[in-house]
């Protein structure tokens, strides 16, 4: 039996996970979901991040950014020394992809903000 | 400003204002938002992390990402606003508007508008407040000083941090920092319960191995020109330290998450009476205060815990100010109390305008402890009218009811009040 918070959504239900037998028991969610993220915490446990990019632009010195979607948790901080990697030249917009498939997980690291239009 | 006149002025260009804007707007009254900072978009412009909007565009989104959302539509609906312009005093007219000046690089000017909404958000509480003794270094920060510097400014703040308080932005800043590389040598809490959402302990602290002590707090900082380390101490069940359990921790800063305070300088310069419990003015299901035509919304009404609630008290200000307006100014008010038992911390709205109940009414409340396996009931002159289960409350989880009290047929003297009580098994 293990217990665990879901961190899908501000409900936070709280789950008790039971992975004894061949299936994995998910109780305490709310919603499928909760099942979801249980199996996975105790498989692949994923995450996203968010973090800021350097630019060139002397009024807005960072940019937030995030990942496009979920990466695997125990590649986070490789994924921040990539990210901490990269100077913004161009006037990126909200949405606009700063690194194209980042150390080969599929997603992207997009820009969040729209602050550089301004630039 | 295309013009000083306007039927709206809503003051604070964060989530709340620029939410309430656009629904004066969408109610085909002129209105003008009035930002001191240098861009529209609040504390949202900082808070790059995710999780925002979840409820309303059921979505992940950032801070930037969701309050931008807000911001383009202002710019297509050609909505007015003003940035790095400042109000300094609000008085009330002779024939019941309000003039309200204000002071930018462009000097001083005065603004003409028959409704008001104060949509001006909330204050962190700072080391002043919390009475820590020692020397006055620098590297003691509010943790949403800590995010400005780290997020908008980029310069992390610290190498090696403690940090005071486990409310949310706290939470948030230890694992942003530990992702910039500065260690977070721990967050210490003197309450024994964590003041942030349970999701934040796990995902921000546990995810890193940040170590949440409960029950302790920094009782002493060392350092002259920059903090050098600081003490902290176990304490009992009346938050007063124990003698012996004294330990030091070196670090270059202390990061204070101790709590937000609605910020209601002009309200309390309007007169308008505040809730003790909430901070905030007290207002009615129209989010109207005790003075006609004053609205209020977001955390400048009471602290939420999610954006999307913020926006979404924008709306029923914005909304309710267009009517007000629409109406000049001729309101019926026949309000009765909202009452709440010891349960609750708060409760908003605080009235319920009996005159003018056309819709649910959407409560917000917090329970002022830790409660399993609970009920909600709202009696009508002690008699129960509704009931609602809950497997869990917690103080730092508001909780949304909406309600139908127009079903309730409400008449003058009648007595309505909130109570909390365990499930009878």
């Amino acid at each position: 039996m293990k217990e665990m918070v879901c961190i899908v959504c501000p409900r936070g239900c709280r789950l008790t996970v039971d992975n004894q037998g061949d299936e994995i028991k998910v109780d305490g969610n709310f919603c499928k979901r909760g099942q979801d993220f249980a199996i996975s915490e105790l498989t692949k446990p994923m995450r996203t991040i968010c973090t800021t990019v350097k630019t060139q632009f002397e009024e807005f010195p960072v940019l937030p950014v995030r990942v496009s979607a979920e990466i695997p948790k125990e590649n986070i901080f490789d994924v921040m020394k990539e990210i901490n990697k990269v100077v913004v030249k161009d006037k990126l917009e909200r949405g606009d992809i700063v690194i194209k498939n980042i150390l080969g997980l599929n997603v992207d690291v997009i820009a969040t903000s729209d602050i550089l239009k301004n630039a | 400003m295309k013009t000083k006149n306007y039927d709206v002025v809503v003051i604070g260009g964060g989530a709340a204002g620029l939410a309430a804007a656009l629904q004066v707007h969408k109610s085909k009254k002129s209105v003008l938002v009035i930002e001191r900072e240098v861009r529209l978009g609040g504390i949202l412009k900082q808070c790059i992390h995710d999780g925002f909007g979840l409820l309303r565009f059921k979505e992940k989104l950032s801070g930037p990402e969701y309050v931008e959302r807000f911001i383009d539509e202002i710019h297509s609906e050609n909505i007015d606003y003003v940035c790095l312009t400042f109000v300094t005093k609000i008085e009330r007219t002779s024939d019941g508007d309000f003039k309200i000046s204000v002071v930018s690089k462009d000097g001083c000017d005065e603004i003409i508008a028959k409704a008001l909404i104060l949509a001006n958000g909330c204050r962190e509480r700072t080391a002043k407040q919390i009475y820590i003794h020692g020397t006055r270094p620098a590297g003691v920060y509010t943790a949403g000083s800590a995010q400005a510097l780290t997020n908008i400014y980029g310069q992390l703040p610290t190498k090696k941090c403690v940090i005071l308080g486990s409310g949310d932005i706290g939470l948030i800043m230890a694992r942003r920092l530990t992702l910039e590389g500065a260690e977070v040598e721990g967050v210490y809490e003197i309450k024994p319960t964590p003041s942030g959402l349970m999701r934040n302990v796990h995902q921000c602290l546990y995810d890193y191995n940040i170590p949440l002590h409960l029950s302790h707090t920094v009782t002493r900082v060392y350092g002259d020109e920059r903090l050098e380390g600081v003490e902290i101490m176990q304490v009992d069940e009346n938050f007063k330290p124990i003698e012996g359990t004294q330990k030091t921790i070196d670090c270059d800063a202390l990061i204070l998450s101790v709590g937000l305070i609605p910020e209601n300088e002009l309200a309390e310069s309007l007169d308008i009476k505040l809730d003790p419990k909430t901070k905030g003015p007290i207002v009615d299901s129209d989010l109207m205060t005790d003075i006609p035509g004053v609205f209020s919304c977001g955390n400048a009404l009471h602290v939420n815990d999610l954006v999307d609630y913020v926006s979404e008290s924008g709306e029923i200000a914005g909304k309710n100010a267009a009517s007000y307006v629409e109406n000049k100014g001729k309101v019926n008010r026949n309000e009765i109390d909202l009452n709440i038992s010891n349960d609750f911390l708060y409760m908003v709205p605080q009235k319920i305008n009996i005159s003018k109940i056309d819709e649910k009414v959407d409560i917000y409340f917090r329970s002022k402890k830790d409660r399993n396996n609970v009920v909600l009931k709202l009696n009508l002159n002690d008699k129960e009218v509704f009931s609602k289960k809950y497997q869990f409350l917690r103080p730092p989880e508001m909780e949304k009811i909406s309600f139908d009290f127009k079903s309730l047929n409400l008449q003058d003297n009648d007595k309505l009040e909130f109570s909390i009580s365990e499930v009878q098994k």
